[in-house]
Formats: structure tokens, sequence, C-alpha cells
């Protein structure tokens, strides 16, 4: 008999690490397709939102030869000739390339009311001849608009021209830049006051589907089969209706003239109708209607696996069934609890089509801002910078649940 | 109403129990329990045995009739208030405390100090052999080990009695037989009152003082395991404990004690059950056991010629099956020694009985 070896001969372990090769290579294979969609869809946009958050080379395109003949320039009272003469020809070039409107756009966010200024002036400059831009550009800038002559005008410029900067997140948290480069309070608070005010928004709608879904999930996952099948075909319900149909249906009810109010007139109960529709009541209120299904439905899952054992078992020993319930139960449900919890508030932080529809200016969501600033104002960067704050918010969020309650008693079915 | 005796415990006095309020699940339940006994009830699924322990112990009303402990009714007492220890088939551990943790829940729940809390879980550990486990989760136990801490938490608050609902039902055969000698031992050791649900009629033989067979709703026959095996009171208990052969007949007369029952295969001495008439057509049963082949040494007051079919190898005996000229099987076990005979097939053979170990059924 040949002596049977303990360790692996070359060939063996060589044919072995083939063979969890081939697996590997084969279950790669499977998420291909997957992988190369999530490329496209999601990691590519989230990349460029990052990048397009600091980087914005539209000024710098626009007007280089001005940007480095500034580069001089100490900040201080009204620049060299050089410099004017340098951006009038630009100027001009831009008129007859139609491109001003850009640098109008870019300028006239850091300072308001320089978009016409800048308009008029590249279309008094397009009129002028080269050779006299060439000799008098300073003086015909000058006399164009009196704001050219201000050193807060060619900071603004010079600022803008900066193409990799983190102006855009200190104005998503509200701060600026002051003159000497500190960074300082902006006299108009908005984004710190959204972000706080849709944080307590997500956190209401987390606590009132909490609060809707629990009692209705524990009664399915207590009820005979066929009333749970029949019940959870109405928590689907809302999930097979198109949410403008649900978010609209909602406006038909809160409206001034609507279902509320005419029934509540008609009782007498009120004489006057109600101020429901567009305000951070009814974004409330329509938003827990349609992000109920995601609270019932882990819990109802979690606690279809509770056998009815355990409180019967507690109840046995002593307890009395409330005691049983906030000591046995809760903590056996409370993995469906925190997966319904987390995905009910981080869907509702970045939601967008309910608080647009029936949010009015009151209701309305960090969501809203971002998609202002991409469709209405046109400050992608702005937008990006907000995007990936909250994207950041999301993962601390979520970073400090995995911490205090942890992701392993998250179960989502 | 029966007398009331003075040493009974627990009372169930015509208790009945209805779900749809058109069927009665159990129908009419009587039983008086000793303090101490081990009582099980026995039955195949859907009996009524579970709906019972359930009323029990409070999770089920009671549709009519009256359970008392110590003579007080507890139809009214809420569950929580029965003091009651109850032993799941899924153990139902809390698997989100520790074993320790799991026995100090009912303690805990009464109020009991911190360290007469730690005290009694030490004791109880050791008491199930299981002192080294009371800071793992039930996750972490094997499945003997998580029916022995429900056991020790089902007992550590002293309670007045315990229920048991299917308690082996998950365990595999070998730690089955392990688990019904520790709870026997722990009974024997405490002296608490068991109620003890189950389908699997070994356990309960093993296991019991006295034994409720169930079937549809009423008990059958409720007597100590060896009665319940040796004289059963009706064709159904006979064939639902143990293996049984039954031989269908006509009463001849009835004398001494005994009938003649005229088959097929010859006339047969038994006794006779209750309901038994003269000239009616009836069943004989016989157990494997108590047939014996011909020759043999022991004596016989029954002769049956059968025909031989085929015999099975079980190991420590041999199963051999026979034909009555009905076509009915009749199944003998003997001994795996050098007496057991071998047949051609389709010989005949002579199978011996003793009168008192074969009962005569009206059919």
């Amino acid at each position: 008999m040949t002596n049977i070896s303990q360790t692996l001969a070359p060939e063996d372990a060589r044919n072995a690490a083939r063979e969890v090769r081939r697996q590997r290579l084969k279950a790669f294979l499977f998420v291909v397709p997957l992988l190369v969609f999530l490329i496209f869809a999601f990691v590519a946009p989230i990349t460029t939102m990052l990048y397009r958050s600091i980087y914005n080379p539209t000024v710098a395109n626009l007007v280089p030869e001005t940007l480095t003949a500034l580069e001089d320039w100490s900040g201080e009272g009204v620049p060299d000739d050089a410099v004017l003469i340098q951006f009038a020809t630009d100027m001009k070039r831009m008129a007859n390339d139609r491109t001003s409107g850009q640098l109008a756009d870019e300028i006239n966010r850091a300072l308001p009311g320089m978009s016409s200024v800048t308009k008029s002036t590249a279309r008094d400059l397009r009129r002028v001849e080269d050779t006299d831009i060439a000799t008098n550009g300073a003086a015909l800038l000058l006399e164009a608009d009196d704001r050219w002559g201000e050193a807060a005008t060619w900071r603004a410029i010079r600022d803008a021209g900066a193409i990799y900067s983190a102006s855009y997140y200190l104005t998503s948290v509200d701060l600026e830049r002051d003159r000497d480069g500190n960074i300082v309070q902006r006299d108009t608070q908005i984004y710190v006051q959204l972000y706080t005010k849709t944080l307590k928004m997500a956190l209401i709608i987390t606590g009132l589907t909490i609060i809707l879904g629990y009692p209705l999930a524990f009664f399915m996952a207590h009820a005979s089969s066929g009333l749970a099948n029949f019940l959870m075909v109405f928590v689907l319900l809302p999930f097979w209706t198109s949410l403008l149909v649900r978010t609209t249906a909602w406006i038909a009810l809160l409206q001034t003239g609507g279902v509320v109010n005419s029934t509540l007139q008609w009782l007498g109960i009120i004489d006057e109708p109600l101020e429901l529709l567009y305000n951070e009541f009814s974004t409330i209120l329509a938003m827990t209607h349609i992000l109920l299904p995601f609270m019932v439905l882990p819990l109802y899952a979690v606690m279809r696996g509770i056998d009815s054992s355990f409180m019967r078992a507690a109840i046995s020993m002593g307890s009395s069934p409330l005691g049983a319930w906030s000591k046995i139960y809760l903590p056996m449900s409370l993995p469906g609890l925190s997966a319904g919890a987390l995905l009910v508030f981080i869907i509702s932080i970045g939601y967008y089509i309910t608080p647009a529809l029936v949010g009015g200016t009151d209701g309305q969501m960090i969501s809203n801002i971002i998609a202002f600033h991409m469709q209405v104002s046109n400050n992608w960067e702005l937008a990006a910078a907000l995007g990936s704050l909250l994207l950041l918010l999301i993962l601390v969020l979520y970073w400090l649940f995995d911490r205090f309650v942890g992701t392993d008693n998250l179960k989502l079915g | 109403m029966k007398d009331l005796e003075t040493d009974t415990f627990l009372r169930f006095d015509n208790v009945k129990k209805s779900y749809d309020q058109k069927n009665l699940v159990v129908k009419g339940f009587d039983m008086d329990v000793k303090q101490g006994e081990f009582i099980t009830l026995l039955g195949p699924s859907g009996s009524g045995k579970t709906t019972v322990l359930m009323m029990l112990a409070g999770f089920e009303s009671v549709t009519s009739g009256d359970i008392a402990i110590s003579g007080q009714s507890i139809n009214k007492t809420a569950p929580n208030k029965r003091n009651i220890g109850m032993v799941f088939q899924n153990y139902a551990l809390f698997p989100h405390m520790t074993v320790a943790e799991n026995l100090a829940y009912p303690l805990s729940v009464r109020k009991m100090p911190k360290a007469e809390i730690k005290e009694r879980v030490a004791q109880y550990l050791a008491l199930v052999e299981l002192s080294d486990f009371g800071n793992r989760r039930p996750g972490q136990l094997s499945g003997g080990q998580k029916q022995r801490v429900a056991l020790a938490r089902a007992m550590i608050f002293q309670p007045s009695l315990i229920l048991m609902d299917e308690p082996l039902g998950a365990l595999d055969k070998n730690l089955r037989e392990q688990m019904q000698f520790e709870i026997t031992r722990l009974h024997k050791q405490i002296g608490f009152t068991v109620i003890y649900v189950t389908h699997d009629q070994t356990e309960a033989l093993s296991m019991s003082d006295r034994i409720a067979v169930f079937n549809d709703g009423v008990v059958q026959q409720c007597a100590p395991p060896s009665e319940l095996y040796e004289r059963p009171v009706n064709a159904f208990v006979a064939d639902f404990i143990g293996e049984n052969n039954f031989i269908a007949g006509e009463v001849t007369r009835t004398a001494d004690g005994f009938a003649k029952v005229k088959t097929d295969a010859g006339t047969i001495a038994a006794r006779p059950a209750e309901g038994l008439r003269d000239g009616a057509a009836c069943r004989v049963s016989i157990r494997p056991e108590k047939l014996f082949i011909h020759p043999t040494d022991h004596a016989y007051d029954n002769a049956l010629t059968v025909k031989f079919n085929t015999r099975i190898y079980v190991g420590d005996f041999i199963r051999y099956y026979f034909e009555l000229p009905d076509g009915t099987d009749i199944i003998v076990k003997v001994l795996n020694d050098l007496a057991a005979p071998e047949f051609d097939e389709g010989a005949q053979a002579q199978l011996l009985s003793l009168a008192k170990d074969c009962t005569a059924f009206p059919a």
C-alpha cells in the first residue's frame, strides 16, 4: 500500500486552483450585464455629478486671455487698461459668437444684476471696430457701464474663472468667502434650513409610517393567510397605481374646493375652507401614504416569521401581554422595523415629485431646490454640490444606523 | 358531576370547545389529575388534544364546562396569572436573549431580587447540566440543549403545573430517547405535575403515569400504559397503541369470562370487550409478539391455520407475514434467535396464542 500523503500533490493543487478560477469566472459572467448597466446608469452619473460640483470651466474657456491678464491684478481698484482692452476684445468676440449670455449668467451668480450689464455691453462692443477696441477698449468698456469700473466686478470675474472651486459647496451650506478669503455666513440663509426641514419631514414621515404600518403588519401577520393576502392587495395597490395619479388624487381631495373642505363645510364644522394643500401638511400626508408599503412589507415579512409561541411562552411565564410585546415581540420584529424605517427615511429624504406637486413653497424639500437649479437657474454646479451633500448626508445616516442598530439586523423579506 | 376526590389537583369537568360555532373539537372532556402525576394526551393530529392543552394554558377560551386547579375554577383567569409552565415544540426560546436571560425572564417578570434570580438561574442551569452555557444565545445551541433550556425555563418559576406540547417532536430518535429519560428524571426529582401532549405512542408509553387516548374530540381510554397496551377498551385504542392484528369472526358464546369466536382460520377464545354480544360479528385483536409459530414450548389456548407469505429481517427480530384464508395479513414478531423458523413460500403454518392475549371487539 502506498503511503497516503496529507499534503496535496502540486498537480492536484493546480487542478483545484483551476476549478476555483473557473467558478469565479462563471460567477463574474453572471453579473457582467448588471455591472455594465450599473456603471453607465449609476457610477458614471454620480461621478460626473461629484466632479461637476467642483469643476466649472465655462468662464475659463470663454475669457482665457482676460483671466491670464487678471492674474497680476492686486484685487483693489480698477485693473490695468491692458486687462480692460483684452476683456473688451473678448466681449466683442463673444458677442459675435453669441456666447456672451453664458458669461453673463456666470457673473450674475456672484453679482446679481450683472447679467443685463454684460449683455448690453456685449451688444455695444459688437458694433465697434477691432482697431478701435485695441486702442480705446478700456474707455469704451467704462463708458458702456459704470460697473466695469468697480473692483467687485473684476473680483467676480476672476473668481468665476477658477476651473476647480469649492465655492459651490460653501454656497450649499450657506457660506461664502469674503474679500480676504475668509469663510463667512452668507446674507441669505437657504440651504441649511432646507436640509434641516427635509430631515425633519423625513423623520415625521418615517414616524407616521411606523405608527400606521406596525399595527397593520402585526394584524396581517397573525390573520389567516386568506385574510392576510386580501389585505396585502390593499397594501400593494398604491404600487400598482401611478405615482402621479396618487399625488394628483390628493390635490383633488385637499384643494380649497376639494372633497375634504366641501364635506367639512357641508357638515358645518368649518366656515372657511382650510388651507390643506400646497404646504408641509399636504406633503407629509401624501408622502406618508405613498411610502407606507415600504414600511409594511418588511415588517410583515419579519412578523410572519415570528411564531405565536414566543408571545405565548412569555405570557405563560407570567408576563402581561403588553410586557411580552415590548420585551419579546418588539425586539424580534426590530429587523423589519429598522429596515422599513431606513427605507422610508432614505426615500423620503430625496423625494421630489410629491413635494413638487403638493408642496407649494412651504413643503419644498432639498430635491426640489436641486431640480430648480438644474432646470430654472441653470446652475448645474450648485445642483451637483447640493446633490453630493445629500448623498453624503444619507451615507452618514446609514453609517450611524449601522453603528447603533447594525445592518446585520436588517431584513427586507 | 363526579365526587371531588380530596387529592384531585387538576380537574376537567365536561369541557367542550368549538371554534366555528357548529362543530365541537373537544366533546366533553373529563379528567382528574393528582398532584405530581405525569399525564399524557395521546392521539392523532386533529383529535383535540392540543386544544385541551391550550384551554388549560388559557390561550383558548372554554366553550362550556370547567377547568379547576386545587378546586378553583381557572376559566376566567388570564393566562399570565395561571402560574402554568409551558414547553413548546419549537422551544420558543427568545433568540435575542442569552440562555441565562431566558431563564431569568419569568423571575424578573415576578420582580424577584437580582441576586436571587442569579442564584436560581445557576441552580436550574446545573439541573439541566448546562452550567457553562448561560452566556450563549439559543441560536448557538443544539436541539437537545435548546430543549433542556426550554424545560428549565418552564420549571424555574416553580409553576403548579407544566404543560408540554410535543416537546420532542423536532428531535431525532436518539436525542428523543435521551430527552425522554431527562424529562422523567426531572419529573421524579422535582415532583411537578405534567400534562404532556404527543402523537408518539412510544414516548407516551415510556414516560406517563396515565395516558388519555384522544380520537375525534373524545377520550377513548384513560389508563396507565400497561393497561392501555394489554387491555384496550375498544378497537381504536387497540389499533392506535402499538401494532395489532385484527381477525374477523363471529361470537358463538361467552362463558367463564371468555368469548368463543369462530373464524375462517379456527376458533379463538378471547377476552370480550364491552358491548360484545353472542352471535354478532366481531374483530379479535392479537399483538404480533403474542403470537407463536408452531412448534413451540409456549402454553397456548388458540391455534390458527395460516399461509406463509414472507419474512422481513429487521435485526433484533424477524417479522413474519402470514395470510388468513380471507386474505387478511397477520404479522408475527419473532426474536432473532436459533428458534426462528424457515418456511417455503405458501407453506401452511400454525399460529398459537393465549386466550388472555386476545381481545374480541364488536365489529
